[in-house]
């Protein structure tokens, strides 16, 4: 069992490797640094290509390290694949299914004009030689791994029954520099960490970036003026407003499911206390009202409650309070410290940071096993967990010698893939939502 | 009590009250033999802002704190009272105290935590007669470390309360 495990584990860290030498900069460098051989086998087949320039981008080994990624699937690695069919026609299922593969993915791209590339493909059952998906998908050939990115979220529905969410975009804060000379950025990336775009600049700390639903603005708080205050910036247009700059802790922003509202953390009426922001009058709404630290509020996926952080019984511990405001209720029970939620869609899965003794770890609390708790990091500092929006996988902050470093976890926990920045600190991810087509 | 524990209870005594003796032996002399330092002559009479870079103890501008605790330690208690005097001699005095934690936990929470460090510093201050007016809390929770080791040699370092005078 160790040896294949190994073998995988290795291949994928070859094929990220070389992947890495063709990021931006700034750039995060994926490596995967465990893999599962249970996972589905299948084989993604190098697109053909009419007559014409050759692509600049490799789909089929883009769709092949985003299954990879999820834990679910284990892709053939390239110098494996024997054989090179483009259509179905072509497909000789007894190599396939020598190679035990359970699926097979075969495509050609062809020119569509105006700069734009057509990528058809095939979804094959080896077994059953049984073709379960036939589309094509055009996109500008300057931005073929969203293409890739698209393909592989078919797939992933196709097999798994559930939507793919490799075509989404992460947002993260960088720290390059020491001392009084650092540079703070806010990032966004595609959901793999390439094509990474700087939102926000600062010589002072950012932090907790929080994505509007439909995916077109980040709140996020800022020290540039001394103190924390929570800023809404529009990611296309670049244009900017101060939401809160009251006296005292401006933190922890997360949108309501409809993008009408913003819970936040204030402290200016004495200490930090939960509100929610109305985002078109501006009116704010106290939720909670005791002595404790009362923060980084989430919503429910039905908007109907808010989960945080509350020390009010001596160490930090997770409560729910209806959005409204009213009582509040503690969620967890285990663990000397639970913080900072993000909540799956189904509202089934609360991941958290749970801190015992020196050792801090992400792990998923699983509503529908009856509170169930498993870990899905190994610690000894991580934070910061955030689910993709198909809850497939999560995003987490972890630190590598003095520097921070994200992963990227199957939400299973059994696929973990590091994501490194070549220079500095990477921290704070927070996963988009889907993308608008 | 047998003859043993007597025997070794007399001791103890006799080495507390050696102990005793000894100390105030020490102590004793420089108030009488050494004319006393120039800072103490100062903190007789009111503060003055050159004291801010020669006083002694008002050159200490960092409280240090316990993990996961916002109570002032005993051996803080001092320059407390030094800065509260300073505010209550210099009215015109401001300060930002400024909250800092370890990098365990998470950010958000530990925002709060920095700045219970620094009420907690206030609330020293003003019941050592400073005013409210003059003082001003930001927490940087653990976005300010002076120390970015893994350990508790480099936490127990940034676990602290900036003092930091805006006016003085």
């Amino acid at each position: 069992m160790r040896n294949p495990k190994f073998l995988f584990a290795f291949l994928m860290i070859v094929c990220a490797g070389l992947f890495a030498a063709q990021t931006q900069a700034q750039g995060l460098t994926v490596q995967i640094v465990n893999g599962v051989p249970s996972a589905i086998p299948i084989t993604v087949v190098p697109f053909g290509q009419s007559a014409g320039p050759a692509p600049s981008t490799d789909i089929a080994d883009v769709v092949s390290m985003d299954l990879n990624r999820c834990g679910k699937f284990r892709a053939l690695p390239r110098s494996e694949v024997v054989e090179t069919p483009t259509a179905g026609s072509e497909i000789k299922f007894p190599t396939w299914q020598q190679l035990k593969q359970d699926y097979l993915v075969v495509g050609r791209t062809s020119d569509a004009g105006g700069g734009a590339l057509r990528a058809d493909f095939e979804l094959w059952d080896v077994n059953k030689q049984q073709r379960l998906l036939g589309l094509s998908i055009t996109g500008q050939g300057s931005d073929l791994r969203r293409v890739a990115h698209k393909i592989a979220d078919q797939i992933y529905q196709k097999i798994i029954g559930v939507r793919g969410a490799f075509d989404t975009r992460i947002a993260y804060v960088t720290a390059i520099g020491t001392g009084r000379n650092m540079q703070y950025s806010l990032i966004i990336a595609d959901s793999d960490g390439y094509n990474p775009q700087t939102v926000v600049r600062s010589r002072e700390p950012l932090l907790s970036p929080a994505w509007s639903p439909d995916g077109s603005k980040l709140a996020y708080v800022s020290f540039e003026h001394g103190d924390s205050a929570i800023y809404l910036q529009d990611i296309t247009t670049g244009a900017r407003r101060l939401l809160s700059s009251r006296p005292g802790i401006n933190g922890a922003p997360k949108f309501s499911p409809d993008g009408r509202r913003l819970a936040m953390s204030l402290s200016y009426q004495g200490n930090p206390e939960i509100y929610v922001m109305d985002m078109g009058s501006g009116a704010l709404t106290r939720i909670t009202n005791n002595l404790a630290i009362d923060t980084e509020p989430e919503w429910t996926p039905d908007g109907a409650n808010l989960v945080f952080t509350s020390d009010r019984s001596g160490k930090p511990q997770l409560y729910e309070v209806p959005a409204g405001g009213g009582a509040a209720q503690r969620l967890t029970f285990q663990g000397q410290y639970n913080a900072d939620v993000s909540i799956s869609y189904d509202g089934n899965q609360l991941a958290m940071v749970q801190g015992n003794g020196n050792v801090y770890r992400i792990a998923i609390m699983d509503k529908s096993l009856g509170g169930q708790i498993r870990f899905v990091s190994p610690g000894s500092l991580d934070e910061s967990p955030s689910f993709a929006p198909n809850a497939s996988m999560l995003l987490y902050a972890s630190t590598e010698g003095p520097r921070g470093v994200l992963y990227a976890a199957s939400s299973d926990g059994r696929v973990r893939q590091r994501l490194v920045l070549s220079d500095g600190d990477v921290r704070e991810p927070a996963w988009g939502p889907y993308r608008q087509q | 009590m047998n003859a043993t524990a007597r025997i070794t209870l007399a001791a103890l005594l006799c080495v507390g009250l050696a102990a005793c003796a000894k100390k105030q032996e020490v102590k004793a002399p420089p108030p009488e033999a050494a004319p006393p330092p120039v800072p103490e002559a100062t903190t007789a009479g009111a503060y003055t802002p050159a004291d801010l870079d020669t006083d002694a103890c008002l050159r200490q501008r960092v409280v240090y704190f316990d993990f996961d605790k916002s109570e002032i330690r005993p051996e803080f208690q001092q320059i407390v009272a030094c800065h509260a005097k300073y505010l209550r001699d210099r009215p015109m005095a401001r300060m930002t105290l400024e909250g800092n934690t370890d990098e365990r936990g998470t950010r958000e929470y530990n925002l709060g935590l920095g700045e219970r460090r620094g009420n907690a510093v206030m609330s020293a201050l003003q019941a050592d007669g400073a005013q409210a007016s003059q003082m001003n809390v930001v927490s940087y929770g653990e976005e300010r470390p002076t120390c970015r080791e893994h350990n508790e040699d480099c936490w127990s370092k940034n676990r602290r309360v900036e003092i930091v005078y805006t006016a003085k």
